[in-house]
């Protein structure tokens, strides 16, 4: 019997020449478990997953991609290309650019279905309107003839998300899936996934810069900061208190609804470091206000504090603060 | 290479005492022929009124006709019907040097600010661009407006040589800011102007923005899909949809209770930042519309 890990992502360095963006990092992933993978721009989260997927071009990659125990980093081009969108599938943000304009969207995806299945046309024609009715593209009869552009939006991202799904990957990669759509339809995306991954028991990794998009879908979350994982938990613990200054920090910066009106919103100064110039020690340390001598010094390392990991060298400390203040409010 | 800070001031996006009206709109309607027998509606019989001071949002989805009234309010689009008019001047009537005069007076800050800067130009040179197109001062009085917008943005001397490539979004969006406000105008029109940026930075700019409004007494058009940080930025706000107004009315009466379908539509698919709150509001959406049956 194989464990309940599906995706194990072990020391994961993703570089170009002296530029490392991605820089050694390591999580796991259950199966039907849904992780995101939260941060800003150039922090990496993207990376990572092209990296996954083998797609990062130019990249030297080291580390291990784990997928159900077979190391995707040793595979020949030929044998990736089959766990490509087989059982490891990705939905971009993008769909028009991820669809190609010339082709109706069935010649798409009965390509899709072929490339994993043995299926003769008629039976993958089948198939493919099949998919476009399970990820709610209304008359599927008709819309497989048609072309991307005659789709909207969302109803192109509902395409990707069938395409993705053609050969029921045991891991699904979304990067930023509903960035490009409008709110309501966001929505009705993320319902979508919610239920096909539950249906299919798909563990999912969302790459999002959108904490709420994160808050309704994710068990696990890891944010991510200058190429490094900074602070894994569980989505509650996470939202409820952040031990690594940055997630707290990214969270109070977030706008929704319940935004207090009329003060300035918290934030932090300052933006995410490139990959070319890192500063000394912890990353962050130029805009934390947490931050010491140490931190301008010692690189500090992921690790467990409080039942979840916090790269920190000031994780206890803010653990017990914390905690004192959750024992106060009680 | 660090983002500058903005002084915690304590300044609020939230004007004071809104004055008089800058800004009436009536009746702005735009149709656009799609070949011969279709047309779109762009905007349909819309009337809004910003008055001096204010913030006025305009919140709706991609389409909604959001970008085409702010082109129509600027005098860039010529209308089927309706006025516009811009302190008393009627902006459509106008012609030639009166309608250069008014555009110093109304200005635009865009979405993307890698597309509206110019690469090839320092910072210095972008925003320098406007006072220059509009005949302004000598060489010296305008590097040092130059020097004086961008300390007022918050990016220091040291930026003054930098190209677009050399910075963040952030600070692009930072010196777009300072080119739309080296003019002095008195409407700055926001197209989106915070949807590109990461979250930390677009906290970063709406506090700025918020803070330049104060000290400049500027009038703002928000125009956004994010009815959250419209929310935060607007005192009135106006929800557009298939190219017209929906549903207008001050933040307090809209936010309490939205009457327009529509509003109340695009207010519950707005994700809360907060797992309990977030999934709890899902699930009930999903039982309302039906779907969560799935098998």
């Amino acid at each position: 019997m194989t464990t309940d890990t599906v995706l194990d992502v072990r020391d994961l360095r993703v570089a170009f020449g002296d530029m490392e963006p991605v820089r050694g990092i390591s999580f796991r992933l259950r199966r039907g478990e849904r992780l995101g993978l939260v941060g800003e721009s150039g922090s990496g989260k993207s990376l990572t997953a092209l990296a996954i997927m083998r797609l990062a071009r130019r990249a030297q990659l080291s580390g291990e991609v784990l997928l159900e125990g077979e190391d995707l980093l040793t595979l020949k081009p030929r044998q990736m290309e089959k766990v490509r969108g087989g059982r490891v599938a990705m939905v971009y943000q993008d769909p028009m650019s991820a669809l190609n304009p010339v082709y109706t969207v069935g010649k798409q995806l009965v390509e899709a279905i072929q490339l994993h299945r043995r299926l003769d046309r008629r039976a993958a024609r089948e198939r493919a309107i099949e998919l476009l009715d399970d990820v709610g593209v209304p008359h599927p009869q008709r819309r497989v003839e048609q072309y991307p552009h005659e789709f909207s939006g969302g109803m192109r991202q509902r395409v990707m998300i069938a395409m993705a799904m053609c050969a029921d990957p045991t891991v699904l990669i979304c990067d930023e899936p509903t960035t490009a759509l409008d709110v309501t339809t966001q929505a009705r995306i993320m319902d979508l996934l919610d239920r096909l991954v539950e249906e299919h028991d798909t563990a999912v990794v969302l790459i999002t810069h959108d904490l709420g998009v994160a808050a309704g879908f994710c068990d696990t979350v890891q944010v991510m900061y200058g190429g490094r994982i900074v602070e894994r938990a569980e989505a509650e613990a996470l939202y409820r208190a952040s031990l690594h200054p940055y997630s707290e920090a990214l969270l109070g910066a977030a706008v929704d609804l319940n935004l207090e009106l009329g003060v300035p919103i918290p934030t932090i100064g300052g933006s995410p470091p490139l990959a070319g110039s890192l500063p000394s020690g912890c990353s962050f340390h130029p805009r934390c206000a947490w931050a010491q001598d140490r931190c301008r010094t010692e690189v500090p390392l992921l690790r467990e504090v409080a039942g979840r990991l916090v790269e920190c060298h000031r994780a206890d400390e803010r653990a017990a603060a914390v905690k004192e203040e959750t024992h106060v409010g009680a | 290479m660090s983002e500058p800070e903005t002084t915690p001031s304590g300044a609020a996006p939230v004007p004071a005492a809104p004055g008089a009206p800058l800004v009436v709109a009536s009746g702005l309607t735009k149709h656009f022929r799609l070949g011969s027998r279709e047309t779109l509606v762009a905007l349909d019989d819309v009337s809004l009124e910003i008055r001096r001071g204010e913030t006025f949002g305009l919140v709706g989805e991609s389409g909604s006709g959001k970008s085409t009234v702010s082109r129509a309010l600027l005098g860039l689009l010529p209308l089927d019907a309706g006025s516009v008019r811009f302190d008393g001047l009627e902006v459509t009537r106008l012609k030639g040097g009166e309608l250069r005069r008014l555009r110093k007076r109304m200005q635009m800050v865009f979405q993307d600010p890698f597309a509206a800067l110019n690469r090839r130009q320092s910072v210095a040179q972008i925003v320098a661009a406007p006072l220059e197109a509009h005949g302004i001062g000598d060489r010296a009085s305008r590097a040092a407006r130059v020097e004086e917008m961008l300390d007022l943005v918050g990016l220091g001397p040291a930026y003054r040589e930098r190209r677009p490539r050399e910075m963040s979004g952030g600070q692009c969006q930072r010196v777009a800011i300072a080119r739309a406000l080296a003019l002095d105008p008195e409407l700055v029109v926001l197209d989106e102007s915070v949807s590109a940026l990461d979250v930390s930075i677009q906290a970063q700019v709406l506090n700025l923005l918020g803070e330049l409004q104060q000290r400049l007494g500027l009038t703002y058009l928000f125009i956004s899909h994010d009815l959250a940080v419209v929310r935060y930025m607007a005192s009135t706000v106006a929800v557009m949809q298939r190219g017209r107004i929906v549903e207008r009315g001050s933040r307090e009466q809209l936010f309490r209770s939205a009457e327009h379908e529509y509003t109340r539509q695009l207010m519950s698919a707005i994700p809360a930042v907060d797992p309990t709150v977030e999934r709890a509001r899902r699930r009930s959406a999903r039982t309302e519309a039906g779907v969560s049956s799935g098998g």
